[in-house]
C-alpha cells in the first residue's frame, strides 16, 4: 500500500505542487516569523549584555521612575555619587572599577542636517573609558575623547551621519545645540549593532556636564574581579561595603535581567507576527483539505478497486495518510527555505516603516526547524484525515459502477452548528460593543474568532443559494456559459465554501482593520479640531524634551501672540505610576479647549489640578480632593479643581508646570503650543519660527493641519504593515482558487469536451471557468466584508473611551476590496481557464 | 471497387451530398509506431439518408465519423460538410460549424449534468446565442415523448431517456447532418429500439441526414444504407439492410476483410 501511495504522489505531480505550495507558504511564514523574532531578540540581548564586568552597581530603582534608570527619558537619570566609586574600588577582590555615565538625550545631526534616531530609539550620551574591561566600547578608529570639545561616535552613527575624523560634529544635548570634534569611532560590543540607537561619547567631565548637570556622579559602576574571585563572591563583598546605598548584581545577573526585559518587551512583536502566521497556516490548511478531498474524489474508483481486490479500510486510510505525510514533509522542508526569505522580507518591511532592524546574521535555531517541520506535517496529515476516512467508506462495488460518488454527509448538521456559532459570535461582538471598555473588547475578540469559525462551518450550507444570488446577472450577461459557471460553483458547495473561506478570512480582517484605521483617523482629526486651539505645534523629532531656550526664542518671533510649553513628567499619583502634564496655566486655556463636567480651568495657577473623568473615577478622586504628585526629586501637593471629558490623547492629570519645578523637576518641554497674532500670515510665521530655531535641528514647527497629518499618517503606516502581513493570506487564497479550478477542470474534462463538441468555442469555455472563479471569489469577499464591518463596528464601540469616538466606514474602499477580490478570482482563473480551453475535444469525450 | 459502388445513391436532386470525404487518410503516431486508421477513404453521405457505418473494432469506423464531424483532423484528403472544406478550417470556425451544422449523439455522457433536459436540448442554440425555434423544438420533444420530464436533471432520467434527450438535442438545431456514435451501445434492446425509431422517424418525417456508427446489426437495420469498414477501408456496402442480411454480410466479409 505504501508503494501505491508513492506512485499516486508521483502521478499527480500538479496537484502535489498546488497543495504543496500552500504548505510551503504557511510553514514559511511561521518559520520566517520565528527567525525574525529570534534575530531581534539576539540583537537586543547582545546590545544590553555586552558589558564584560563581573559586578554591576546601579542606583536603587525609584517607584516613581518609569522603567530602569538609564531608559528613563524624562526627568534626570538616577545616579550614584562619585565617592561610591572610590568605595567599590577599595573593596577587597576588586581588581579595578570604573564609573559609567550613560543617559538618553544627545542627538547627532548628520552632515546633511538630518537628525539621527528620529524613530524613538534611544540617543545616548556617554563618558569614555579607555579601559576595555570596563566598557563595551571597542575603538576602531582614532582615539577616545580626552578633553572638552572632543567626541567619539559609534561606528553605525558615524557612517550614517557622514562625519570623518577631525570633522566638527553637530550635536543636540538637553542644553541645546553644540559642536565637538570627532576624534574616534568605536564599535559597540561584538557586533556593533545598536538596533537604531546612537551613542556619542565624551570625556567623563564633559559627559557629566552634559547629562548630569555637572555633578560628579555616575549612572553605573562596573567592577572587575581579581584573579580567582568569583562574581558571586565579589558581589557579596561589594554589597558588604556599600550596604543598600545601591543595587549590586553580578555581571551574569545583569545580563540575564537585560535579556529577560528584552524578551518580554519583544513578546508583543512575537505574538503579533505569530497571529498572522497562524492565519496564513489556517487558511492554507483549507487548501490542503480541499486538495485531498478532490484527490480522493477523483481516485474513488481506483480506491474502490483496491478495496475490491482486498485492501482493508485501514490500508486505504494509511495509504492516504502516508501520501499526505510525504506532501507535508516536502512542503515543510521547502517552507524552511521560504521562511528565511520571509524573515528578510519582514526586516525590510520594518525598515521601510522606519523601525531600525538589524540586517544579516539571521538566527535559525534548531527549535525553528523542528516547529516548522512539525507544523507542516501535522497540518497536512490532519487536513487529509477527514477525506481519507471518507474514502475508506467507498464500497468496493463502486469500482464496477459508472458513476462513483463518495458518500457525503448531509449539510444540515453543519448548517445548525455553524449557524449557532456564527450567531453566538456576532452576539458576543454586539454585547462587547454595548459593554465597552476592556471587558467589551475581550467579548469582541472572542466573538470575532467564534464568528469566523462559525461562518467557515456554515459556509457550505449557504454557498449554493448565495452563489446563485451573486451570479444572478451572469446568465443575462454571458448566456448559457454564465449559467453553467454559476451552476458549477453551486454544484460542489463544500468545495466552493472551502475555496472561498481563505478569501473570506483575509477580507474580514483587512476590511475590519481598514474601517478601524479610518475611524481612528477621523476621530483624531475631530478631537484635534475640537480641542486644539493653538495655531502651531512645536515638537522634537527625537521625541525628547527640549531646552527652555526654545520657548523663549519662539516667543520673540514677531507675529507670535502666545507660547505655551507642555511638560510631560513621569510621576507617582495616588500610588499609581502616571504621566503628569505640566502646563503654563496663564496660556494653556488659549491653546486647548477642554470640556469640563465640573469645576473649571480657573484654579490651575493656584495649586489646582485638572483630571479627566475616567482617570478620576479610576483613582477615586473628585473636586476638592487633595492629590499628591511624587517625582524622583520630591513631591508637590494639589487640589482637584476641574473634571473634564477625556478626548483621545487629551486626558490625565494636568497641573501648573511651575509647581512641578518647585518639586525639583528640571524636564524641558515636550512640545510647545503657539498662538499666532490674528493678522499674522501663517506661512510666513511658520518660516520665521523655523528660521529662529535653526540652532535646534531636532525641533520642528508644525501647523495644526501638519500635526494632524503626522498622526494620521502613522495610523496609515501601521495599517499598511498589517495589510501587507495579511496579504500572505490573500496570496494563499489565490492559490486555493487556482487549485480548485484546475482540479474541477480535470474532473469535468468529459463535460467540457462534450460542450466543445456541440459547439462551445474555446473562448466560451475559458469564460465559463473565469466566471466560476469570479463568483467564488465574490462570495468569499461578501461574507468577509460583512463580518469585517460587524467586527470593526463592535471594536470601535468598545474603544470610544480610548478616543476612537467616530465610526467612519470607508464604503468606497470596501467596494474597492470587493472589486479587487473579484479581480483576484479572475487572475487565479486565467491559467486553469487556458488549460480548459486547450482540452482536446476527442480525448475529452473518450476519457475513461 | 469504384467510387460509384460506395456512393450513397439517392441524392437530393437540388444539391450535392450533405457530407463527403475525398481520399481521406488518417495516421496516428509517427515512424515505426504509426497506425493507419483510415486509408484513402472516399465516401458521400446523401441528404435525407440514414447511413450506418459498421465494422469490427479497430476498423476505423469511429475515426471516419470523428474526422467527418470535425472532431478530429485529417492526415491527408478532404472532408466536406455541404460545400465547406473542414480540413482548412481553424478551431473557432470548425467549432462554429459543429455548433450550427452538425448534431451529435454519443454513446454516453451526452448531457451536462447541471442542466435540465430542456436546457440540454437547446444547449447548442443557447451557446450560439441563437433564438430557439420553439415550434420545431416542441415537435421534437413530442416525438421523443418526454414532455413531462423536461424539468428533470439527467441524473433523474433512465439511460434510454438520456439518449432520447441527446437525440432531441441533435435534432433541435436543425443541423445539416447528425453523427451518432454507438448511440445504443449502453442501452438494453427496448430502450435502444426507442432511440433508433426516433432517429428513423426524423429521417422519414423531416428529411434529416444521419450517419451512425454501430457494431449492432439490428441497429444497422434501421438505416437506409450500410458501409462496411475493415482495416481503414470501405470493403462493402448494402442498401435497405435487414438485421439478418447485415449479419450475413459481416460473416461473409469477415474473412475477406482480414487480408493480412
Amino acid at each position: 500500500m505504501l508503494r501505491s501511495a508513492w506512485r499516486s504522489l508521483l502521478h499527480h505531480k500538479l496537484r502535489l505542487v498546488l497543495s504543496g505550495v500552500a504548505i510551503v507558504l504557511g510553514v514559511g511564514f511561521v518559520v520566517g516569523t520565528l527567525i525574525f523574532t529570534d534575530t531581534l531578540n539576539s540583537t537586543f540581548t547582545n546590545l544590553f549584555s555586552a558589558t564584560t564586568s563581573d559586578v554591576v552597581v546601579t542606583p536603587n530603582e525609584d517607584p516613581a521612575a518609569s522603567g530602569s534608570g538609564r531608559a528613563s527619558r524624562n526627568g534626570p537619570p538616577l545616579t550614584l555619587p562619585a565617592d561610591l566609586l572610590a568605595q567599590v574600588q577599595g573593596v577587597d577582590g576588586v581588581a579595578k572599577a570604573g564609573g559609567q555615565v550613560l543617559a538618553d538625550g544627545v542627538s547627532i545631526v548628520g552632515t546633511d542636517g538630518t537628525v539621527l534616531g528620529t524613530t524613538g530609539a534611544p540617543t545616548f550620551g556617554s563618558n569614555w573609558d579607555d579601559d576595555q574591561d570596563l566598557t563595551p566600547f571597542r575603538l576602531t578608529e582614532g582615539r577616545g575623547p580626552a578633553a572638552s570639545g572632543e567626541v567619539a561616535l559609534d561606528s553605525v552613527s558615524a557612517e550614517k551621519s557622514g562625519y570623518v575624523l577631525g570633522d566638527s560634529v553637530s550635536l543636540v544635548s538637553p542644553d541645546g545645540a553644540m559642536t565637538a570634534t570627532l576624534v574616534g569611532v568605536f564599535r559597540y560590543g561584538s557586533s556593533g549593532n545598536l538596533a537604531g540607537a546612537t551613542i556619542a561619547a565624551f570625556d567623563t567631565a564633559s559627559a557629566q556636564q552634559l547629562l548630569l548637570g555637572g555633578r560628579d556622579e555616575y549612572t553605573e559602576i562596573d567592577a572587575v574581579a581579581s584573579e580567582g574571585v568569583s562574581q558571586e563572591v565579589l558581589a557579596a563583598a561589594v554589597r558588604a561595603v556599600i550596604g543598600d546605598a545601591a543595587t549590586v548584581r553580578t555581571g551574569q545577573e545583569a545580563a540575564d535581567q537585560a535579556a529577560a526585559d528584552i524578551a518580554s518587551g519583544l513578546a508583543f512583536i512575537d505574538i503579533f507576527l505569530l497571529v498572522f502566521a497562524g492565519i496564513a497556516l489556517f487558511v492554507g490548511s483549507f487548501i490542503i483539505l480541499n486538495t485531498f478531498s478532490m484527490l480522493v474524489a477523483q481516485r474513488s474508483r481506483e480506491l474502490a478497486l483496491l478495496r475490491a481486490l482486498g485492501a482493508t479500510r485501514g490500508q486505504i486510510v494509511r495509504s492516504l495518510i502516508a501520501e499526505s505525510f510525504g506532501v507535508g514533509l516536502v512542503g515543510a522542508v521547502l517552507g524552511l527555505g521560504v521562511g528565511v526569505a520571509v524573515a528578510f522580507g519582514l526586516q525590510s518591511l520594518f525598515a521601510a516603516i522606519g523601525a531600525e532592524i538589524p540586517t544579516g546574521g539571521l538566527v535559525l535555531l534548531p527549535r525553528t526547524i523542528i516547529v516548522g517541520l512539525l507544523i507542516g506535517v501535522l497540518v497536512t496529515v490532519i487536513a487529509a484525515l477527514a477525506p481519507a476516512l471518507r474514502a475508506s467508506r467507498i464500497p468496493p462495488m463502486a469500482a464496477l459502477r459508472d458513476d462513483v460518488a463518495i458518500p457525503m454527509r448531509s449539510l444540515r448538521l453543519r448548517a445548525i452548528a455553524g449557524g449557532i456559532l456564527l450567531v453566538l459570535g456576532l452576539g458576543a461582538m454586539t454585547a462587547g460593543a454595548m459593554v465597552g471598555g476592556g471587558a467589551g473588547s475581550q467579548y469582541v475578540g472572542v466573538g470575532v474568532v467564534a464568528a469566523l469559525i462559525g461562518a467557515i462551518v456554515l459556509s457550505p450550507a449557504i454557498a449554493g443559494p448565495l452563489v446563485r444570488i451573486l451570479g444572478f446577472a451572469f446568465p443575462r450577461m454571458f448566456g448559457t456559459v454564465g449559467s453553467l459557471a454559476v451552476q458549477n460553483a453551486e454544484r460542489q458547495p463544500r468545495r466552493t465554501a472551502a475555496t472561498a473561506s481563505a478569501l473570506m478570512i483575509g477580507l474580514a480582517l483587512v476590511s475590519a482593520l481598514t474601517i478601524f484605521a479610518s475611524s481612528a483617523k477621523t476621530s483624531i482629526t475631530q478631537v484635534i479640531d475640537r480641542v486644539v486651539g493653538a495655531d502651531f505645534l512645536i515638537s522634537s523629532q527625537t521625541q525628547r524634551p527640549f531646552p527652555d531656550q526654545v520657548t523663549a526664542t519662539v516667543a520673540t518671533v514677531p507675529g507670535v501672540a502666545a507660547v505655551s510649553p507642555v511638560k510631560i513628567v513621569p510621576a507617582e499619583v495616588e500610588g499609581q505610576g502616571a504621566a503628569v502634564v505640566g502646563v503654563d496655566s496663564s496660556t494653556f486655556g488659549e491653546m486647548v479647549t477642554l470640556t469640563f463636567t465640573s469645576g473649571s480651568l480657573a484654579g490651575l495657577g493656584t495649586g489646582g489640578m485638572l483630571v479627566d473623568t475616567a482617570t478620576a473615577t479610576g483613582a477615586g478622586v473628585g473636586i476638592g480632593d487633595p492629590v499628591t504628585v511624587r517625582v524622583t526629586t520630591g513631591t508637590a501637593d494639589f487640589t482637584v479643581t476641574g473634571l473634564y471629558d477625556p478626548a483621545g490623547a487629551y486626558s490625565g492629570y494636568v497641573v501648573d508646570a511651575a509647581a512641578l519645578a518647585e518639586a525639583g523637576v528640571e524636564t524641558g518641554a515636550s512640545f510647545l503650543y503657539v498662538k499666532a497674532e490674528p493678522d499674522a500670515d501663517p506661512t510666513q510665521l511658520q518660516e520665521a519660527m523655523t528660521a529662529a530655531l535653526v540652532d535646534y535641528p531636532t525641533v520642528q514647527v508644525l501647523s495644526q493641519v501638519q500635526f494632524r497629518e503626522q498622526i494620521t499618517s502613522s495610523v496609515d503606516q501601521l495599517l499598511l504593515v498589517m495589510v501587507m502581513l495579511l496579504s500572505l493570506a490573500i496570496l494563499i487564497a489565490v492559490l486555493g482558487i487556482v487549485n480548485t479550478l484546475v482540479l474541477s477542470v480535470v474532473e469535468r474534462t468529459r463535460e467540457i469536451g462534450m460542450l466543445r463538441a456541440v459547439g462551445a468555442l474555446r473562448r466560451q469555455i475559458r469564460t465559463m471557468v473565469v466566471l466560476e472563479a469570479l463568483v467564488i471569489a465574490v462570495y468569499g469577499a461578501v461574507i468577509g466584508l460583512v463580518l469585517g464591518v460587524w467586527f470593526a463596528v463592535a471594536l470601535q464601540r468598545t474603544l470610544i473611551d480610548q478616543g476612537i469616538e467616530v465610526l467612519d466606514i470607508p464604503w468606497l474602499g470596501l467596494l474597492l476590496f470587493l472589486v479587487l477580490a473579484g479581480a483576484v478570482g479572475v487572475l487565479a482563473a486565467l491559467w486553469p481557464a487556458f488549460r480548459a480551453g486547450r482540452l482536446n475535444v476527442l480525448e475529452a469525450i473518450s476519457t475513461e | 471497387m469504384t467510387q460509384d459502388t460506395i456512393a450513397a445513391s439517392h441524392e437530393s436532386p437540388t444539391a450535392g451530398p450533405a457530407a463527403r470525404a475525398v481520399e481521406l487518410t488518417k495516421v496516428y503516431g509517427e515512424g515505426e509506431t504509426a497506425v493507419t486508421a483510415l486509408d484513402s477513404v472516399s465516401v458521400d453521405f446523401g441528404r435525407g439518408r440514414f447511413t450506418a457505418i459498421m465494422g469490427p473494432s479497430g476498423s476505423g469506423k469511429s475515426t471516419l465519423m470523428h474526422v467527418c464531424a470535425g472532431l478530429d483532423s485529417a492526415t491527408s484528403g478532404k472532408v466536406y460538410i455541404g460545400d465547406v472544406d473542414l480540413t482548412v478550417l481553424k478551431d473557432n470556425d470548425l467549432t462554429r460549424l459543429r455548433r450550427d451544422a452538425v448534431g451529435f449523439v454519443f454513446q454516453a455522457f451526452n448531457l451536462v449534468p447541471t442542466l435540465s433536459a430542456l436546457e440540454n436540448i437547446t444547449l447548442p442554440m443557447d451557446i450560439a446565442g441563437r433564438k430557439v425555434d420553439q415550434e420545431w423544438v416542441d415537435s421534437v420533444i413530442d416525438t421523443i415523448g418526454l414532455r413531462d420530464r423536461l424539468r428533470n436533471r439527467p441524473s433523474q432520467l433512465s439511460g434510454g431517456q438520456q439518449q432520447r434527450v441527446a437525440a432531441a438535442r441533435a435534432l433541435a438545431s436543425r443541423p445539416q447532418i447528425i453523427f451518432a456514435d454507438e448511440p445504443t451501445g449502453n442501452l438494453d434492446s427496448r430502450a435502444g429500439a426507442e432511440v433508433l425509431s426516433f432517429l428513423r422517424r426524423s429521417v422519414d418525417d423531416h428529411g434529416q441526414t444521419i450517419v451512425m456508427v454501430t457494431h449492432d446489426p439490428t441497429a444497422a437495420s434501421y438505416a437506409d444504407h450500410v458501409l462496411f469498414l475493415a482495416d481503414g477501408q470501405i470493403v462493402d456496402t448494402m442498401d435497405n439492410p435487414t438485421a439478418e442480411g447485415v449479419l450475413d454480410r459481416m460473416k461473409g466479409f469477415d474473412g475477406k476483410g482480414r487480408r493480412s
